[in-house]
């Protein structure tokens, strides 16, 4: 393994000009991969433009792991719709499907979801006595799928021992590189 | 830079760029498929018809529903996801959607297809509007791709009508 023994002569012979200009990809790393996160929330208008789906609920349409884009758009909500959803006094957001809507001469609306792959509706996920979903409930709609990207994320969030020896060693691939 | 490591970073870069081209373009490819889809729905019966003791109407009935969706189907469709919904004005809501049929669609070879059912779901107003209320059945489906945009469309089949009284 000669490119362990490089890395170590590499760190060695850091000068301090050098350890500045690392210092600087390395924020621009950062920063334009925020840059890219909150423009997505910019062009999408929702609060979390890309969800993981996980669990098995959408099932065999959306699958654990896979990841969903989100679009919040003015455009009213319809029955079919795959939509993302906070319940109050529920932290994790749920993707169901829209089946049943009532929209008001005002514009307000009562909407029912269930998952696909759920035998009933989702009244027993609501918060106590909730009967129907309001506009301020919906995170966004479902617009496109991409799968099994989203399991980088579950590993990491449940094993995260991996987070940090990935993000030691992008962090020192990072500060090695020579150019 | 020559080392194991940028060869492994060049290689494995070109490789996820490569990838996200191929989905990107198989996505692409779905909006070349122009579908011919037909539905038609057929009401048999009204099984009960009724207010619930909170005030809200309720009705059951059995249907006849045959589809050929055969023509959604591309190489990069996973499943199709169809429903059937009623849909109808009422003097409070400007749109009351509710699914009375549900159904997946794995594979081309089942989406052409007959079924005999009652409404899967109930159909209840939010108030006592449903006698006599004329409404659409809309046969909806969502296309979900293996990767890629998920795209939707409908056949609004209108002229059902309830029955005046209760049953």
């Amino acid at each position: 393994m000669g490119w362990i023994g490089e890395t170590m002569d590499s760190i060695k012979s850091i000068q301090i000009r050098q350890l500045l200009t690392q210092a600087v990809s390395l924020g621009m790393i950062v920063t334009s991969a925020l840059i890219i996160w909150k423009a997505l929330m910019c062009i999408t208008g929702s609060e979390s433009p890309v969800v993981v789906v996980l669990s098995g609920s959408m099932e065999p349409g959306f699958k654990r792991g896979d990841i969903l884009f989100l679009h919040m758009s003015k455009d009213p909500i319809r029955a079919g719709e795959i939509v993302v959803f906070n319940v109050d006094g529920r932290e994790i957001p749920i993707v169901h499907r829209v089946i049943k809507v009532h929209e008001r001469q005002d514009g307000e609306v009562d909407i029912l979801t269930k998952g696909d792959n759920n035998y009933g509706d989702d009244r027993l996920l609501y918060a106590q006595g909730q009967l129907w979903l309001q506009r301020h409930h919906i995170m966004g709609r479902a617009v496109g799928f991409l799968p099994y990207v989203g399991w980088v994320t579950i590993i990491m969030t449940e094993k995260p021992i991996i987070k940090y020896i990935l993000i030691g060693a992008l962090g020192l691939l990072v500060i090695t590189s020579k150019d | 830079m020559h080392s194991f490591g940028y060869r492994a970073n060049a290689l494995f870069t070109f490789a996820i760029t490569i990838l996200a081209l191929v989905c990107a373009m198989a996505s692409l490819s779905d909006s070349l498929n122009s579908p011919s889809p037909s539905a038609h729905v057929q009401v048999l019966n009204i099984n009960w018809f009724q207010k619930q003791p909170n005030g809200n109407d309720e009705v059951s009935m059995t249907m006849n529903i045959s589809a050929d969706l055969q023509s959604l189907f591309t190489w990069n469709t996973k499943q199709v996801f169809v429903f059937l919904a009623a849909e109808y004005e009422t003097p409070k809501n400007s749109l009351n959607q509710i699914s009375l049929w549900d159904g997946i669609i794995p594979s081309k070879e089942h989406a052409k297809f007959w079924i005999h059912t009652s409404n899967k779901y109930r159909f209840i107003d939010q108030g006592r509007n449903l006698r006599g209320k004329e409404f659409n059945l809309t046969m909806h489906w969502h296309v979900m791709p293996k990767t890629g945009k998920m795209f939707a469309d409908k056949i609004v089949m209108p002229g059902y009508r309830l029955p005046e009284e209760y049953r």
